[in-house]
């Protein structure tokens, strides 16, 4: 589904990521860990967009066609079902639970802006649907009852679930969340791991996480890739991962 | 609900119809002027909160594209032996010159001219969009105080512009004899559409998601909303309506000059825009019409002023002086719920993320 071919990014001098190397299939659950400062964000900052790989490319692969998003714009690749949570939540604060939802339906929206102003039949039925998804997704992260309430009022688990609707909301086939369980205490990091396995089989997601929480990543995650210093050290099932010597050292330090 | 409200708004609006008509008839031309006035302004008012309120853009070029608005009205339903008159210096361009109202050969004249100026109407906010979209193609790249000197910039090239063309816009001299559309219910049947189209639009996928680029630029591209289409498309819109405005502003008046245009016409539209509440419909329509009505409320002061004793000669400027000063005690003091969302919305976004 994703091919990561060699992808390098520089920022001047420093090297955040070094000539990484992944490919994520359909329907897996792949977890992406490393120490702090490991180039992670960096790499999904790559295929979401936000920036350009200096080398290598990134393919996306959807409905049996193959396309090369590197360097592609966020909003086009968004379009093609690549949708995304961010390590510091990113929700649009002043704007109701509701509201943040509804906007990730936007980019779906056919209508134009003027059938929209004079809420011809076409849109009115399409801000039905949108509605009633947003609607869905509110109750299936339980949020539908603080509907009306502005995001930034959301205590922060919470918010963390909106910002998984809001992008639940734009169709993705591919979820990358960054960090989804930071902040989170046990129970609320347990209902997560199995509100994370229940949206891939409902919406039959392929999901890329950055975690730090161990039992989440070993807990869900089928493949594990691990990174340091922006350079890939090992890739592997969890119980490969657990018992590798250089992903030991990575976390704890040489002996 | 949703029913309660849409009766209430009708009734507001047949109320203020009703306002209208028995004011039209019984003020007298300087009153009605003030009162047209007020609803050029809330057309401006809005239209400048979309841009800089709704989608967050600090834009300042709104007197440029209210110029485009004014001067398309203006030649376009202004009598050709008026435009010849008003062109001593040197005749107007042939084609412009003869431009006047199509006669539609069933209807009677009356209905033809009231047709005539609102075509006229539409063509000056249409050129004005247009410009606003060729302007915006490159200059909304920008962002923040660079985006708001960039349209300044654009802003008074438009005035320059318009002060050089002699042909074209008769100049520094302006247009004199604009037939005037002094009934109060030509304005203010504009200024309630456009309050009726910004609510659709801000209530609309669309207004939600130009909010969602004010609050968070990343995350809007991230969940799709292509940037530049959506900020393009309401710089448009926003011109638009300041074409639109700057249109209804010349036949109020009846003449106009490019000096009409300078900054401090956008400096006043953004005034209404800050006071009201970036981003709120009904406190910048409300704060339209204060600011307008205070601004000839203070006029007297700028009369010699005799207050028993006390004699004083005449000091031109002085009410903008006050105005000034009750404006910052308004800001400071902060007591009115309309001011106090005003300033969160202005802190939050003129001056965080310094």
């Amino acid at each position: 589904m994703l091919k990561i071919d060699n992808i390098t990014m520089k920022f001047g001098g420093v090297v955040a990521v070094n000539q990484f190397n992944a490919s994520i299939s359909k329907g897996e659950i792949v977890g992406l860990i490393g120490p702090n400062g490991a180039g992670k964000t960096t790499i999904f900052n790559m295929i979401t967009g936000v920036y350009k790989p200096t080398l290598g490319s990134i393919i996306y692969e959807v409905n049996e066609n193959e396309e090369d998003i590197t360097g592609l714009r966020p909003d086009k690749i968004a379009k093609l079902g690549i949708c995304r949570t961010f390590q510091n939540i990113r929700l649009f604060k002043e704007l109701t639970v509701m509201d943040n939802v509804f906007i990730g339906n936007h980019l779906r929206l056919d209508s134009g802006v003027f059938s929209a102003v004079l809420r011809l039949p076409k849109y009115r039925s399409e801000e039905r649907e949108q509605f009633e998804k947003s609607r869905y997704l509110l109750e299936k992260v339980g949020l539908y009852e603080e509907r009306d309430e502005k995001a930034f009022s959301l205590p922060y688990g919470k918010q963390r679930r909106l910002e998984i609707a809001r992008a639940l909301a734009t169709d993705p086939k591919l979820l990358l969340l960054d960090e989804p369980a930071a902040g989170m205490n046990p129970q609320e990091t347990q209902d997560l791991m199995e509100f994370i396995v229940d949206i891939k089989k409902e919406f039959k997601l392929t999901i890329f996480l950055i975690e730090h929480h161990m039992e989440v990543v070993m807990g869900i995650c089928e493949r594990i890739y691990v990174l340091d210093h922006g350079i890939l050290i090992k890739e592997g099932n969890p119980l490969e991962i657990q018992n590798d010597q250089k992903v030991i050292e990575a976390y704890l330090g040489v002996e | 609900m949703k029913n309660n409200n849409l009766i209430k708004s009708l009734i507001i609006i047949g109320l203020t119809i009703i306002a209208l008509i028995v004011m039209n008839k019984f003020l007298d031309s300087y009153l009605k002027r003030i009162v047209n006035l007020c609803a050029i302004y809330i057309i401006l008012g809005l239209s400048m909160n979309l841009i800089n309120g709704f989608t967050g853009l600090f834009t300042l070029g709104h007197a440029g594209f209210m110029a485009i608005g004014a001067y398309t009205v203006a030649i376009l339903t202004m009598p050709v032996a008026m435009k010849e008159m008003n062109f001593y210096m040197k005749p107007m361009v042939p084609f412009l010159l003869n431009l006047k109202m199509l006669e539609i050969p069933f209807l009677p004249p009356a209905a033809s001219e009231f047709l005539w100026f609102i075509f006229a109407l539409l063509m000056g906010g249409l050129l004005a969009a247009l410009c606003g979209f060729l302007i915006g193609a490159p200059v909304l790249k920008l962002t923040d105080d660079y985006l708001a000197i960039a349209t300044l910039g654009f802003s008074e090239i438009i005035r320059i512009v318009f002060t050089n063309t002699q042909s074209i816009t008769n100049g520094a001299l302006g247009l004199k004899g604009i037939p005037p559309r002094n009934h109060l219910l030509w304005a203010w049947s504009f200024a309630i559409l456009t309050i009726i189209f910004m609510y659709s639009l801000m209530s609309s996928s669309y207004g939600k998601a130009l909010k969602s680029i004010r609050e968070d630029e990343v995350a809007a591209r991230s969940m799709g909303i292509n940037l530049f289409k959506h900020k393009v498309l309401s710089f448009s819109i926003g011109s638009f309506f300041a074409g639109v405005g700057g249109g209804l502003l010349a036949v109020s008046i009846g003449t106009i000059d490019p000096a009409l245009f300078k900054f401090s016409l956008t400096f006043n539209i953004l005034l209404i825009v800050v006071l009201g509440g970036m981003g709120n419909i009904k406190g910048t329509a409300i704060s339209a019409i204060i600011i307008t009505v205070a601004m000839e409320a203070l006029r007297f002061l700028d009369e010699p002023i005799n207050i028993g004793p006390i004699h004083t000669n005449a000091l031109p400027g002085l009410r903008m002086v006050v105005f000034s000063l009750i404006l910052m005690i308004v800001i400071i003091f902060k007591k009115d719920n309309v001011f106090k969302s005003t300033l969160q919305k202005a802190r939050g976004r003129y001056a965080k993320d310094r």
